[in-house]
């Protein structure tokens, strides 16, 4: 049976794992953004945090992806639920791109705007808000969509512990020694990945101030 | 009892050093009175702290030791966004905001003051007059402006809300030397009607010596001299003398240059 045959007799479940696929992704990364970025902020404000969060968002990455699913399996609320602990995993991994790419987006904003901004009496809030995010923003998104498209290929592994998602054909492919199953997954994967690349592309780009 | 009108002392620094966390002192000892509208030139060299100085007023900086006193209480004291709401604030290098419209930077502090949009709307025509912009750039961005239009928003901007303070650090810089005569000229008839406090700062005497009531010649971090015009001219002060020269002999060699 080749790729194209699997696909149209497996159309549905396709369709199934690619959905759930999405959600783990869509989950982990919107909680990421809600991490991610304030504590991005929160560094610009608290220099002395600084070393700190992005050494300990460093170590994370750097943790093979199949060893982190398994230190996270003894976990209370988490550990019982496969989707749960993939997800906890992926947010995890995405946080790096996220916190590091809105700091150095506002770390980059030109000093002599901030300081006008301050100098006339800006609030710190106000500030954040009117000058240093929306001209940060571009590199913000950058970092949303890295961490992302890391996402997806990820996700692929959460199969093994059972979280589903177009991993499950790809493990099961492997099992089989069938090349089409393994392809179910990876291409729909592969297409995920473009698509997420390209969008935030393009909102970079529509976003990104001058 | 901090009756503006009773005395003629807008900004007063008293013994004021500043020394960053590195311990090299910046400002040393400064004594400094700046009186109600008048135009109190500071003048140095590049690195002599002039900018320090300015940032010491609207509290950018906090003096390490000494006090900077504004309508007679100390910075430190003050709340520090109403302090800065009225001293208005020309930077060295402008600093506009890049996202925004000419007619939004403009408007910035009456728009973060809450202003209702008809008032921001008016005085933002009338700024315009008042700098010489033309009401088609309201509309553009900073990229889209010359470096003439760029530093008269920059004066629009610090003038929005009317504040009676007005620090401007070598807003004329990086012009030709026509647009800079032209903005000098509209910046005194500016100042005859608007009588505000304004403390400049540039390196270039001829400037100083139109635009100042007084100036002020700083020199590595200390202050040489306070003179009104034509006695800094005369002054025997050394370093004064050596200034005065410099700029002889720069005006000299571009004579020649001009004539031969
Ligand atoms: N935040 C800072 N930390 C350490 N040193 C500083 C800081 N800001 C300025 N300096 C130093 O303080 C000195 C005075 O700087 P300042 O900006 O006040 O000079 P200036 O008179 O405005 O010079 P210019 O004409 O070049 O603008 C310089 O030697 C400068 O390098
Ligand atoms: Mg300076």
């Amino acid at each position: 049976m080749n790729f194209w045959q699997f696909m149209l007799q497996n159309s549905g479940q396709v369709l199934e794992q690619t959905l759930e696929h999405l959600w783990l992704v869509g989950v982990s990364t919107v909680l990421a953004v809600l991490i991610g970025i304030p504590l991005g902020i929160l560094i610009t404000r608290l220099p002395k945090l600084n070393k700190p969060v992005l050494g300990a968002a460093n170590v994370i990455q750097t943790i093979p992806s199949l060893a982190l699913f398994g230190f996270l399996l003894p976990a209370p609320w988490i550990g019982t639920r496969a989707d749960r602990l993939a997800i906890l995993a992926l947010t995890l991994y995405a946080l790096l791109p996220m916190i590091r790419n809105t700091y150095v987006g506002i770390q980059g904003v030109d000093r002599a705007v901030v300081e006008a901004g301050r100098g006339m009496g800006m609030t710190d809030r106000q500030l954040l808000f009117q000058v240093e995010l929306p001209l940060a923003i571009g590199v913000i998104i950058a970092g949303v969509r890295v961490a992302t498209v890391i996402s997806v290929g990820l996700a692929t592994i959460a199969a093994a512990i059972g979280a589903g998602g177009l991993g499950e054909f790809i493990f099961r492919g492997l099992a089989m020694v069938n090349n089409a199953v393994i392809l179910a997954g990876a291409i729909p994967a592969a297409l995920l990945a473009l698509a997420a690349d390209f969008g935030f592309g393009w909102l970079e780009k529509r976003l990104q101030p001058s | 009892m901090n009756d503006p009108n009773l005395d003629g002392v807008a900004i007063q620094f008293r013994d004021v050093s500043f020394r960053p966390v590195d311990n090299r002192e910046i400002l040393r000892d400064l004594n400094l009175e700046i009186r109600r509208g008048e135009t109190l030139v500071l003048l140095g060299r590049s690195g002599s702290g002039k900018t320090t100085t300015l940032k010491l007023i609207n509290r950018l900086l906090d003096p390490t030791e000494g006090t900077v006193l504004v309508d007679g209480r100390p910075t430190t004291a003050w709340d520090v966004s109403r302090l800065r709401r009225m001293i208005g604030y020309v930077i060295q290098e402008v600093g506009l905001f890049p996202h925004f419209t000419v007619e939004r930077n403009i408007a910035l502090v009456p728009r973060i003051e809450n202003w209702p949009t008809e008032r921001i709307q008016k005085r933002v025509h009338e700024l315009l007059q008042l700098v010489g912009l033309d009401a088609q750039l309201l509309s553009r961005y900073p990229r889209e402006l010359s470096g003439g239009q760029r530093q008269r928003v920059g004066v629009a901007r610090a003038l929005a809300a009317d504040p009676p303070f007005l620090l401007m650090d070598e807003p004329f810089g990086a012009l030709d030397p026509i647009t800079r005569t032209e903005l000098q000229r509209e910046f005194l008839s500016l100042q005859e009607r608007l009588q505000k406090t304004v403390v400049f700062v540039t390196h270039d005497m001829r400037e100083a010596l139109s635009l100042g009531t007084r100036i002020a010649l700083l020199e590595a971090g200390r202050l040489v001299t306070v003179d009104a015009p034509d006695q800094f001219l005369n002054s025997t002060n050394p370093l004064v003398v050596a200034y005065v020269d410099a700029f002889r002999t720069d005006v000299r060699t571009s004579h020649h240059r001009g004539t031969s």
